[in-house]
């Protein structure tokens, strides 16, 4: 059974260095590293101490305010430093990582006799649990919620981000395991959306209703498809995994280790090598894209919605994409001039680039203009496929009025799904920050 | 280049943060970003980010202008030497309209942008590009023999109070153009209508036939004027205003790149066109009988749909919304023209009135979302209740 989603707002932003169909093993990281900061609102409360050695799967720390919630070395070594920024707040767990890992034992699991109570306790003591993410939010999940739909969003449209299906590749049966298991979550329906061009693996995945989505960026957000498949009302929660995270649950409770590897598309016009890499989570960024020159950016996810990291930074969590882009902190002489630098890919027809559809594109990460009060309209319309009015809510939210953001979508949205209005809009205003902001004070004064 | 780059750079330096200077940064940022887009780079949100920016987006409109503004300009010194009856060549024309226009463009660019920088400074916040467009826009719907300083007062009200009190660009109801001709018509009506201010130095000259056509017709006197002169602008009126041929050349500009809403302006057309039919149907008056394709070339109909309306800040902001807008301020312009014959123009007072109801529309429009919203939690509640 099959439910098209047809997706007809939005932009694909054509960028050059996509990454080549083939899959290398990176060489092992000396460090890792577990970023709190990944995982937005959760305040660590360590367990291990520095200098001590853990096992895969051990427990690192837990969510201060729900301590069912624990993370997990995704290696053997010895937590090596905890880094911390302003406030004392925690931004690094850097583990030393031993030549080969040992893993901790969670014992091999038959997914078809447990109970949703059963493995619910079984991803939330093997530090899989924060893969479940929840919308509204954007949050790890609460374990304590029951979800009213779980939903995964098998295609990627994100300029160059990773393909996931060829990143899962040959782990078709921990897919369908993890499928089976997380399935068990909710009482609803679990929900694959999958690219209506390609015919995959994932249109044979059983225990699922089965989604084929097409049309241009955000199409591939879950958040998009969940407001197209069974949007989420007030008080209402749906829990969201990433395709590659069921596949590492599957493989949990094939195993019952937790094997946090994952194969990553190195992208972008200044990567040396833009193709797929078998690495472990929090990998060093170094020990993958090799050192870079200074004015390139690094980019942990793909150009719209990841985080910058240093050259000898951590891969993110959630990461399944590297971006590579030079750095554009350059001027631009009379820049305003319209038809000017059709270089830069543009919605706008100020720009001649619109002439041009197909053609790929090196862009930089210049602001290319600054700041303004917000005049235009309409353009963020044109890049938003959900009965939400993009401009009305980005100015409740600024505003702070719990009561209109409601009313108008605030439930439906998480900042991924303003990327590309970060991108689009002419007087460069930060939604996706401002949406974060907003999201934040709903959840402290709604929650 | 890179010569004049070093260059700014070094001027810049007091004006940096933490220099003595700092507060007047905006100052002389807006005339560094007018040389080069800065080196700025994303910090948080996307990576990446589109070419366009409010600067450019301006500066389609100025360019969209332009068409109208060297017309208008010829028109001024056209009018001027036929009713004068003098012989002329077109350079004539044309420079005797320069003479007259070019230093109320540049009264309401150094008054306008003066008061700009002013406030900017003093919330300490970037010069917005909108007042590039709003400078150009109020010299040409004035009358060509309005003193200089009557110019400088109503763009000063306009800043001020259509603007600046409202918070600035983005911030305010009303077109800040329109409220600048709007103030000069009331405050000093004597030089804004009558049958001597349209035609340059015809104050000097007795019997003068430079009325505007909606002006004759409120009289109830004939029209002098053919089709073909009220649609190519070759008639007494604003600066800016008489000339719908090459109005259109600017929409096609506006609406090919998207700056102008195609909305709005169809939206205006159907309105006014509708409206125009029907008070021909009807054909009590001059006013009435004229016919309504002809409403929609004359007087400023067609400057103020395709420039005016169009302004995003105090327009409709939603899609079906600017439908609406745009059809209202259609009606309602040719219904002043018709049924008011003190306001013969009736495109200012419609499209000010417009900008007071455009939140109201697009509360409407919005609502409707925010009831599907609502429905679809009330189903939701039932069927798990």
């Amino acid at each position: 059974m099959s439910n098209d989603i047809k997706i007809r707002k939005g932009l694909d932003i054509k960028l050059k260095g996509e990454a080549e169909k083939l899959i290398s093993d990176a060489p092992r990281s000396k460090t890792f590293a577990i970023k709190p900061t990944d995982f937005h609102g959760v305040t660590p409360k360590m367990i291990v101490k520095e200098g001590e050695s853990v096992k895969a799967g051990d427990i690192i720390f837990y969510s201060k305010y729900n301590e069912k919630v624990k993370f997990v070395s995704p290696v053997s070594g010895t937590l090596k430093e905890i880094k911390r920024g302003a406030k004392r707040r925690i931004l690094e767990v850097i583990i030393e990582a031993d030549t080969a890992d040992t893993y901790k034992e969670f014992g091999q699991k038959d997914v078809a006799t447990m109970s949703g109570e059963e493995v619910k306790q079984h991803l939330l003591d093997s530090g899989c649990w924060p893969f479940v993410k929840q919308r509204p939010y954007d949050i790890v999940a609460n374990p304590d919620d029951a979800p009213k739909a779980i939903f995964i969003s098998g295609l990627a449209t994100a300029p160059l981000a990773a393909d996931v299906e060829f990143a899962i590749g040959k782990r078709k049966e921990d897919f369908q395991l993890g499928i089976e298991a997380i399935s068990k979550l909710t009482s609803g329906k679990t929900h694959l959306s999958i690219d209506k061009r390609s015919a995959s693996f994932f249109s044979e995945v059983k225990g699922v209703q089965i989604h084929k989505v097409s049309g241009p960026h955000p199409a591939g957000n879950v958040g998009v498809q969940i407001h197209h498949i069974d949007p989420v009302n007030a008080g209402e929660r749906v829990w969201v995994i990433n395709p590659e995270d069921v596949a590492i649950i599957g493989s949990l409770f094939r195993t019952g280790k937790f094997d946090a590897t994952r194969v990553v598309a190195v992208a972008g016009s200044e990567a040396p090598k833009a193709q797929y890499f078998r690495f472990k989570i929090g990998s060093n960024v170094a020990d993958v894209v090799g050192q870079l020159p200074a004015n390139v950016r690094i980019i942990s996810g793909d150009v719209l919605t990841g985080d910058k990291i240093a050259n000898d930074g951590y891969v993110g969590y959630y990461s399944n994409t590297i971006s590579l882009i030079p750095e554009g902190n350059t001027y631009r002489m009379f820049g305003w001039l319209p038809f000017k630098d059709n270089n830069i890919p543009s919605m706008s027809r100020t720009s001649l680039s619109w002439l041009f559809p197909n053609k790929k594109y090196t862009v930089d990460t210049n602001l290319n203009g600054e700041e303004r009060a917000l005049v235009v309209t309409g353009e963020m319309e044109k890049v938003m496929p959900m009965d939400v009015y993009p401009m009305q809510l980005l100015k409740e939210c600024m505003a702070g009025n719990i009561e209109k953001m409601e009313n108008l979508g605030i439930y439906e949205v998480a900042p991924e799904d303003f990327a590309l209005i970060d991108y689009v809009n002419t007087s460069k205003i930060e939604a996706q920050v401002i949406i974060r902001e907003a999201l934040d004070i709903m959840i402290k004064e709604v929650g | 280049m890179n010569a004049l780059r070093k260059k700014l750079d070094q001027l810049k330096k007091p004006f940096n943060k933490g220099e003595k200077w700092e507060k007047f940064g905006p100052a002389f940022n807006a005339f560094d970003t007018f040389l080069y887009v800065p080196n700025h780079t994303t910090k948080k949100g996307a990576h990446i980010r589109d070419a366009v920016d409010l600067k450019r987006t301006m500066i389609v409109v100025v360019l969209a202008l332009l068409p109208a503004l060297f017309y208008g300009i010829y028109n001024v010194g056209y009018q001027h030497f036929s009713q004068l009856g003098d012989t002329f060549s077109f350079w004539d024309a044309f420079a005797h309209g320069a003479w007259k226009v070019l230093p109320m463009v540049a009264v309401s660019y150094i008054v306008g942008l003066g008061i700009e920088f002013v406030f900017a400074i003093y919330r300490g916040h970037e010069v917005n590009e909108g007042y590039l467009v709003t400078g150009l826009l109020i010299p040409m719907i004035m009358p060509v023999d309005i003193p200089l300083w009557m110019v400088a007062v109503s763009v000063a009200f306009a800043v001020v109070i259509g603007k600046e009190a409202f918070g600035g660009t983005g911030m305010n109801i009303l077109n800040p153009a329109l409220t600048a001709r709007a103030f000069a018509f009331f405050a000093y009506p004597t030089f804004m209508s009558g049958n001597k201010v349209w035609v340059s130095d015809a104050t000097n000259v007795d019997a003068i036939s430079g009325e505007t056509i909606l002006g004759t017709l409120a009289a109830g006197k004939e029209v002098a004027h053919n089709t073909w002169s009220m649609f190519s602008g070759a008639i007494p009126g604003s600066i800016g205003e008489t000339s719908t041929l090459w109005i259109l050349v600017g929409a096609a500009v506006l609406i090919l790149t998207g700056v102008g809403s195609w909305r709005i302006m169809a939206g205006g057309v159907i309105g006014g066109a509708f409206m125009g039919f029907l008070f021909n149907l009807w054909s009590a008056n001059e006013l009435m009988a004229f016919p309504w394709y002809q409403q929609l070339i004359v007087g400023g109909f067609a400057f103020g749909i395709v420039f005016m309306a169009t302004d995003p800040v105090s327009a409709a902001q939603t899609q079906k919304g600017k439908w609406i807008y745009g059809i209202l301020i259609g009606i309602f312009c040719i219904m002043i023209r018709v049924f008011n014959p003190a306001y013969p123009e009736g495109v200012m007072l419609a499209i000010l009135l417009m900008n007071v109801f455009a939140p109201t529309i697009d509360h409407y429009v919005v609502q409707s979302s925010i009831k599907r919203r609502k429905k679809r939690l009330s189903a939701a509640t039932v069927k798990s209740a």
